[in-house]
């Protein structure tokens, strides 16, 4: 039945776990939508036959005696049940629609994230292992992903029809969907949000891969150009085959290049910033006297748009990254901080001194670094793109 | 005693008329032209869409030719075209007085509307348009067209709306008939008065935004771009406060005039008077908080969607009084079956599916897989425009003996309305299969699985193209050609009909006397 259903009414695929659920309500609306429309066109035919002028002798009643605004064409009783049975028919779509939306939207906690990023007219995709790729989203089966998502320029809007999913995508904003794959297979993404002369080109595939597929194919994959802006088409990255590097490595590099670490100690020292050691999914105080957790999406907000949710007891000074981090860098850096939650904060520590142009900050050593990855980094020093 | 169509003569004579019918046949020429130049731009569309690769135009060419036809379609026609042809013409009739309450006004808002086409249609020597009608930033701050022309002329064509809009409240709170009380004002003056007030509310805030529009382009002002500080989705709760209530008054006054000649050509009162005229009045009010259902997926808390969609709920029961008080409207009545008519029976199926498919995209889990695909923009075809261009054909067939003093030719009139009828819901039905699909709205090329859905969708548009064109042929016919009118051919009991036809300058002979109400189908048609 729900096949019939699903074919008779075109419908992709049902890829994501939530799909059947959200087409199940679909069948009873639409349903329903197309029994009311027929059924109020049928009354009026009926009654533009019946009662038609000249219909034969007694078919025609005499007009209403009554005033025009006399009540009462209909008893009241049926006026009421037919308001209220509607409004109890909407109440009720509303209600599991809700309740199904409150699903889309809360990702279970177990998520793996990945990072996206939109810009006219492509997609790109960054992973927690460090690799990224252009117009193919890899996701495992059987696992809830998560995507934190910006964009580049204009609002975009990721949508893939076989998961019955879609969130806009939007400069200076992180906003977040969540799904999970049943099986592996390929499904489409398009961009739904009016974005200029290649909108309709902006269209991307998201490949779903058995776990120790998905493993073997994300190891694989060349992190995209980290520290330029994502240029082009280009599809995957075109360089020497190089030792992949953790994405937290990644975030390590970029955080020091960027100059992050100038005024964020990374090992619980007090500084101009807050420190990173220990950061990661802590409770902090805000300057407006809120509380907020430090969890990916508040330490992307934060890189966008410092001085909106400040820390308490430290200067509105950062200057917003929006524009000057690309979103694959923008992962790399939370990775980063996620891998120091277990650091130990220093509190008792005598604060660094305000630093001058060139000053070395400490860098802790990350576990499960590459071999010759820099201990410290001084700003300005490290390379370029790997 | 002449008519208000002989009793001056000359091109001045018209355009400088402050006539409230010469006023309303001038808008019906300019909305006419700008239904026209709109639905050359949807068939540009369609048949660009019949292949799934760019075929016709380059993809920048196609987003400039659904911008213009949303922006022609929506600002120049839909939402000015019931008030200002059938409203100028017939609000000041049905209240029996001699003319709207600022006659000169009036015919400044026909300027201002003019200016504001010129302007938008200028837009399209400087480059065109590419943002879609929506104007959504930080797109349209930064897209290489002339946004900010085409943003200007919409501005202006809003301030002719609030003119328009102002004139008819003061005319209905001024100029009534003496006896003529609220509750015996024809449900049509109560549609045309709720949706000048929303016009008088709503439209300054579309004025605003767009003009921050039109500043961020001209001069980078950066209000709706991040990079600057500013706030891209700030745009869309400023343009949809308006342009949610603006679907209202496009459907209202289509409202007002599915209660006339379902009244009149059943010979019958209304089922419920007061129903009909308070959920105008509901939906003018409720229609004011539920832009929000526009926003689900663009990043809005999870209250706010259950709030909005809970509110869109409420405002679809108002509709929904009105369409059971028309359908029983019809019974016990003589049905006289014209072609008003058929487009009265077109109109409620398209109006019943488009507005329960309304409800089915304010379900927030629904609306995530249709919003921006091809489901919603069935949806509001079905709609705004199957309901208003429906009741604009109904009207002129209705109120053509009036306004002209001859009579359409009915055969005509009913093929014309079974092509309009049949042409639409064959353009749009396959789109809501298409957005079920899963095809985004806005394409210029598309994945080649929905091809088949494409050349059905333009094969309906061509039949609903045919009928237009029927319709336009034996109506200007029967401008010359028909047969002559009497006062009251359809023997309805509303008071625009007491006037000789056509009317003359001041519409009556003498001052009306109200002696019945407007639906007193038991009393005789003359005293």
């Amino acid at each position: 039945m729900n096949e019939l259903l699903r074919r008779l009414l075109l419908l992709p695929p049902q890829a994501s776990t939530i799909a059947r659920d959200i087409d199940y309500l679909h069948y009873f609306v639409i349903i329903t939508t197309m029994a009311g429309a027929a059924g109020v066109a049928a009354l009026s035919l009926y009654y533009i036959v019946r009662y038609r002028e000249g219909a034969g002798h007694g078919m025609n009643p005499p007009p209403d005696p009554r005033p025009y605004h006399a009540p009462g064409g209909v008893s009241l009783w049926l006026e009421l049940s037919l308001i209220g049975g509607l409004l109890a028919l909407f109440v009720t779509w509303w209600i599991i629609g809700f309740c199904q939306f409150i699903r889309i939207v809360e990702p279970p906690s177990d998520s793996m994230t990945i990072y996206v990023m939109g810009k006219q007219w492509m997609w790109s995709f960054a992973y927690p292992h460090g690799g990224g790729s252009v117009g193919v989203l890899y996701v495992p089966t059987g696992r809830p992903v998560k995507l934190l998502m910006t964009s580049r320029d204009v609002i975009h809007s990721f949508y893939a029809p076989d998961f019955r999913l879609k969130t806009d995508v939007v400069p200076g904003r992180t906003t977040q969907l969540w799904f999970e794959v049943k099986e592996p297979g390929r499904h489409p993404i398009y961009c739904a949000e009016m974005c200029g002369a290649g909108h309709s080109v902006m269209r991307a595939e998201v490949i779903a891969l058995a776990d120790a597929d998905y493993e073997r194919t994300i190891e694989g994959l060349a992190p995209l150009a980290i520290a330029g802006p994502v240029q082009g088409q280009a599809i995957p990255f075109e360089a020497e085959p190089q030792a992949p590097l953790s994405l937290a490595a990644m975030g390590q590099r970029v955080a020091a290049e960027a100059g992050c670490l100038r005024c964020h100690t990374v090992d619980g020292t007090p500084h101009i910033g807050p420190t990173w050691a220990g950061l990661y999914d802590a409770v902090i105080p805000l300057a407006d006297g809120t509380q907020v957790r430090a969890d990916d999406a508040y330490l992307t907000r934060s890189m966008m748009d410092p001085a909106a949710e400040l820390h308490r007891g430290f200067l509105a000074v950062m200057p917003s990254y929006q524009g000057l981090l690309t979103a694959p860098q923008l992962g790399a850096i939370v990775e980063y901080i996620h891998a120091l939650r277990d650091v130990h904060r220093d509190e008792g520590a005598a604060p660094l001194p305000v630093p001058v142009p060139g000053l070395v900050p400490l860098v802790t050593p990350l576990e499960g670094a590459a071999p010759g990855e820099p201990r410290a980094v001084t700003p300005g020093s490290a390379g370029g793109p790997p | 005693m002449t008519s208000y169509l002989t009793e001056t003569t000359g091109i001045k004579s018209w355009l400088l008329t402050k006539d409230h019918k010469r006023i309303a046949l001038l808008f019906m020429v300019a909305t006419a032209a700008a239904l026209m130049l709109g639905g050359v731009f949807a068939m540009v569309i369609r048949f660009e869409l019949i292949g799934p690769g760019p075929d016709l135009m380059a993809q920048l060419t196609y987003n400039r030719m659904f911008t213009h036809h949303g922006v022609v379609m929506v600002f120049l026609f839909m939402v000015p075209v019931i008030p200002t042809v059938f409203g100028n013409f017939f609000l000041p009739m049905m209240i029996g007085a001699p003319d709207v309450a600022f006659p000169r006004l009036n015919l400044a808002s026909f300027y201002v509307y003019c200016a504001g086409a010129v302007i938008v249609l200028a837009s399209l020597w400087f480059g065109g348009v590419d943002t879609g009608w929506t104007f959504y930033t930080p797109y349209s701050t930064t897209s290489p067209t002339s946004v900010a022309v085409a943003a200007f002329g919409v501005f202006v064509v809003g301030v002719s709306s609030i003119l328009t809009g102002l004139n008819f409240i003061v005319t209905v709170h001024t100029l009534r008939a003496r006896n003529l009380r609220w509750m015996m004002m024809p449900l049509f003056v109560w549609a045309i008065y709720a949706t000048a007030i929303i016009q008088v509310i709503a439209t300054p805030v579309l004025g605003m935004s767009l003009l921050l529009v039109a500043l961020d382009h001209a001069w980078g002002l950066g209000i709706f771009d991040p990079s600057m500080g500013g706030d891209p989705v700030l745009f869309q709760h400023l343009f949809w406060f308006y342009s949610h209530p603006a679907v209202y008054i496009m459907i209202v006054p289509a409202m007002g005039v599915v209660s006339e000649v379902v009244c009149t050509f059943s010979h019958n009162r209304p089922s419920s008077y007061r129903a009909i005229a308070f959920s105008s009045l509901g939906i003018a009010f409720i229609g004011f908080v539920t832009w929000g259902h526009h926003m689900f997926v663009a990043g809005m808390s999870v209250v706010d969607v259950g709030i909005f969609g809970i509110l869109s709920m409420i405002v679809a029961i108002f509709s929904a009084i009105k369409v059971f008080t028309w359908t029983i409207t019809l019974k016990h009545g003589r049905i006289r079956f014209t072609t008003p008519m058929l487009y009265f029976f077109g109109f409620m199926f398209l109006f019943v599916f488009g507005g329960m498919t309304g409800v089915a995209v304010a379900t927030s889990s629904l609306d995530v897989h249709w919003t921006d695909t091809y489901f919603v923009v069935a949806h509001f075809h079905f709609i705004m425009v199957g309901g208003t261009l429906t009741m604009y054909l109904a009207a002129i067939h209705y109120w053509f003996p009036k306004m002209f003093g001859r009579m359409y030719p009915e055969r005509w009139g009913l093929i014309g309305a079974a092509g309009v009828i049949l042409g639409f819901i064959f353009t749009f039905t396959p789109q809501f299969l298409l957005g079920n699909a899963g095809m985004p709205r806005r394409y210029a090329t598309y994945p080649a699985e929905y091809q088949w859905l494409n050349v059905a969708s333009t094969a309906g548009a061509t039949i609903l193209a045919m009928g237009l064109l029927v319709n336009l042929g034996y109506l200007i016919w029967a401008l010359f050609k028909g047969p002559r009118a009497e006062r009251n051919p359809w023997g309805s009991r509303s008071y625009e009909w007491l006037a000789p036809t056509p009317p003359p300058v001041h519409n009556f002979e003498a001052p009306l006397e109200i002696t019945r109400g407007p639906y007193d189908y038991h009393l005789p048609e003359h005293e």
